[in-house]
């Protein structure tokens, strides 16, 4: 279904996507628990709000045509190769069969892949924009997916625009094996030509962003911005605790985490994200292009992510 | 010396066990051994011939784990000469998971990266058992780039199980360390040629081990990820990695098939670490041809070929 079908579809709808453990104790769609500070929510304010909890702050998951709904100029987005599908070139299947994970999660999604790619304004600013959504196969990366990163970067070259990528991701698609793993290769070799040409590239690790995901394009950005409370990392929670004997610190791994060891840019509360990237753009995607969305322009990030 | 036995190596070493119980005895005493010793050795011939006449992804997957394989050190002291090993990445520590180094393969002045596992527990400990941390990885992009200023030709000896799942290597950045090791090699100006000699295991892996050539021995894995990984997420037991391996499409002849490697280098019956002379014979040819062959080829000729092929890697429906 093209995504513009999607934004239709949900102007009708009672709820969006919340987290996996919301509680089933609640008239569905009306109102949400959050998982972090348990305040009973009412779903329309969170929707005001970019799905952040009015208590505390917390981000609640969400899904690529959301996503997209909130990052863009409103009706500038228009959706490129949503026909790019996965196969089954390994015939894969251990447990359960690889063509019905993909039936299950094209189900499960609505979508035809795990990455929506498009051509979209943000602030103003034309960019191609994309975002992974968790729900398809956990987000992960496999030929389809690689290949649409790639195109969407080569788009972005073609017609001198700036690339935004959002990842939610559980890393490479196993069921794929090798081809997956080169989809790393192959997608870092785009973000290295788009540098050449001098257009800007910024990355959105939302939660959570892992693996073979996280170890190529994710991090290749010019800027990399991380939402509050996003999980970040390569290696599996599990396998390190296996790995070195002793369970984790509490906040092993957040975005906020790794902004103090330095590894990314900012944490961003999701808001402000919007303003935040546009602003960014005003700064890298040089003369000539349109100021960014009103409002942002004073707006100073801090290492706190705060103004 | 008594070899390693690989767990489906058994029931021939038994076989070989018997033999040599019976090769005690005095013969003299009991004649009729001799019938049955020279049938022991016949059987053993036999299983010999078929038990590593066609190895199942799982059973390469321990030949290429095998401690007496020959391993990146190996190769660097018996194909190159004047070896200059350059250590640390400028920034943090020497990873020794890591080897970098300048060396010479038949008077072709080359740059070699290969990740490093040790030969007994002492040096593997040292090393990580091949596993690098981020250190690891930059001081590969160290070397990387300065074989590109130089224009010293790269080769790199993919053996590790993967990146170190470790607190600190997280800590560190590793997934930022392979990113840009990715889009370094992605665009080196010099031929870089990878050569999968043991265990290819996913980012780690492949964080030294893309280039203009991909060339495997044909015990040697490369895969998106260990098959005991692999069982522990679709299985919830990594003891299944047996059932796991096939389905990954993870040995040398998978990798020809999908297109993936250049060339499969034949190992002895029952491994490389059977007859390693041999092996490294074969591996100094393929990979000094291959260096001949990119030696002359204009940089943004070879650049644009290599992003040629990666943009070939995938298979998908539109």
């Amino acid at each position: 279904m093209p995504i513009s079908d999607w934004f239709k579809a949900r102007e009708g709808r009672k709820y969006t996507t919340t987290s996996a453990d919301a509680p089933g104790d609640l008239p569905d769609g009306v109102w949400v628990k959050c998982p972090s500070c348990k305040h009973t929510l009412y779903q329309g304010d969170l929707d005001r709000v970019a799905d952040v909890c009015l208590h505390c702050g917390h981000h609640f998951d969400i899904d690529a045509p959301r996503r997209i709904e909130l990052l863009v100029d409103e009706g500038t987005f228009e959706e490129t190769e949503a026909g790019l599908t996965s196969v089954d070139p390994l015939r894969f299947n251990a447990a359960k069969p690889y063509t019905e994970s993909l039936a299950k999660a094209k189900a499960a999604s609505g979508l035809p892949e795990a990455i929506v790619t498009g051509r979209a304004l943000v602030g103003g600013h034309p960019v191609v924009l994309g975002v992974l959504d968790f729900r398809f196969i956990a987000g992960s990366m496999g030929s389809a997916v690689g290949e649409k990163i790639a195109r969407a970067f080569r788009l972005a070259k073609r017609e001198d625009r700036a690339v935004i990528m959002v990842t939610r991701s559980g890393g490479a698609r196993m069921q794929e094996g090798m081809l997956s793993l080169m989809q790393m290769a192959k997608t870092a070799a785009e973000v290295g030509r788009l540098a050449s040409a001098g257009l800007p590239y910024i990355s959105v690790l939302a939660n959570p962003t892992m693996g073979g995901v996280t170890a190529s394009f994710a991090v290749l950005a010019d800027v990399i911005f991380a939402e509050p409370g996003a999980l970040v990392g390569f290696a599996g929670q599990r396998i390190i605790e296996q790995t070195i004997h002793q369970s984790l610190p509490k906040n092993f791994r957040t975005a906020e985490y790794f902004e103090e060891y330095g590894m990314l840019d900012a944490v961003v509360p999701r808001g402000e994200l919007t303003t935040t990237i546009a602003l960014t753009l005003d700064y890298l995607a040089g003369a000539g292009v349109p100021a960014a969305a009103e409002g942002a322009a004073c707006r100073i990030v801090s290492a706190g992510g705060e103004t | 010396m008594a070899r390693f036995v690989m767990e489906f190596e058994r029931p021939l070493a038994e076989l070989e066990e018997k033999l040599a119980e019976l090769k005690r005895l005095d013969i003299a005493v009991t004649p009729e051994l001799a019938d049955e010793i020279s049938g022991l050795e016949a059987e053993i011939e036999k299983l010999h011939e078929t038990l590593y006449a066609a190895l199942s992804p799982w059973e390469k997957v321990q030949v290429s784990r095998h401690p007496e394989r020959p391993k990146t050190q190996d190769y660097v002291e018996m194909l190159f000469d004047d070896v200059i090993e350059l250590h640390g990445d400028r920034a943090f520590g020497d990873d020794e998971a890591i080897m970098t180094a300048l060396a010479t393969l038949d008077g072709r002045r080359c740059m070699v990266i290969g990740h490093r596992k040790g030969k007994n527990t002492k040096e593997n400990i040292k090393r990580n058992f091949g596993s690098p941390h981020p250190e690891g990885f930059r001081k590969a992009r160290r070397a990387m780039k300065l074989a590109e200023k130089f224009g010293l030709p790269v080769v790199t000896f993919i053996d590790t199980q993967g990146a170190f799942p470790g607190l600190e290597a997280e800590q560190r950045g590793q997934a930022w360390a392979i990113a840009e090791n990715l889009a370094t090699l992605a665009s080196l100006r010099t031929p870089v040629i990878a050569v999968g000699i043991g265990e290819g295991g996913s980012g780690g892996a492949l964080a030294i081990g893309f280039g203009d050539r991909l060339i495997m021995l044909e015990n040697a894995y490369y895969s998106v990820i260990t098959p005991e990984a692999c069982a522990s997420i679709i299985f919830k037991d990594a003891t299944r990695a047996p059932e796991a391996a096939p389905c990954l499409a993870m040995t040398a002849d998978d990798l020809m098939r999908l297109g993936l490697a250049d060339e499969i280098i034949r190992e002895p019956r029952g491994g490389a670490h059977r007859d390693p002379a041999s092996v490294f014979a074969s591996v100094a040819r393929v990979v000094g041809e291959a260096l001949g062959q990119l030696a002359g080829v204009p940089l943004d000729e070879l650049v644009e070929e290599r992003h040629r092929r990666l943009e070939a890697i995938g298979v998908y429906d539109e």
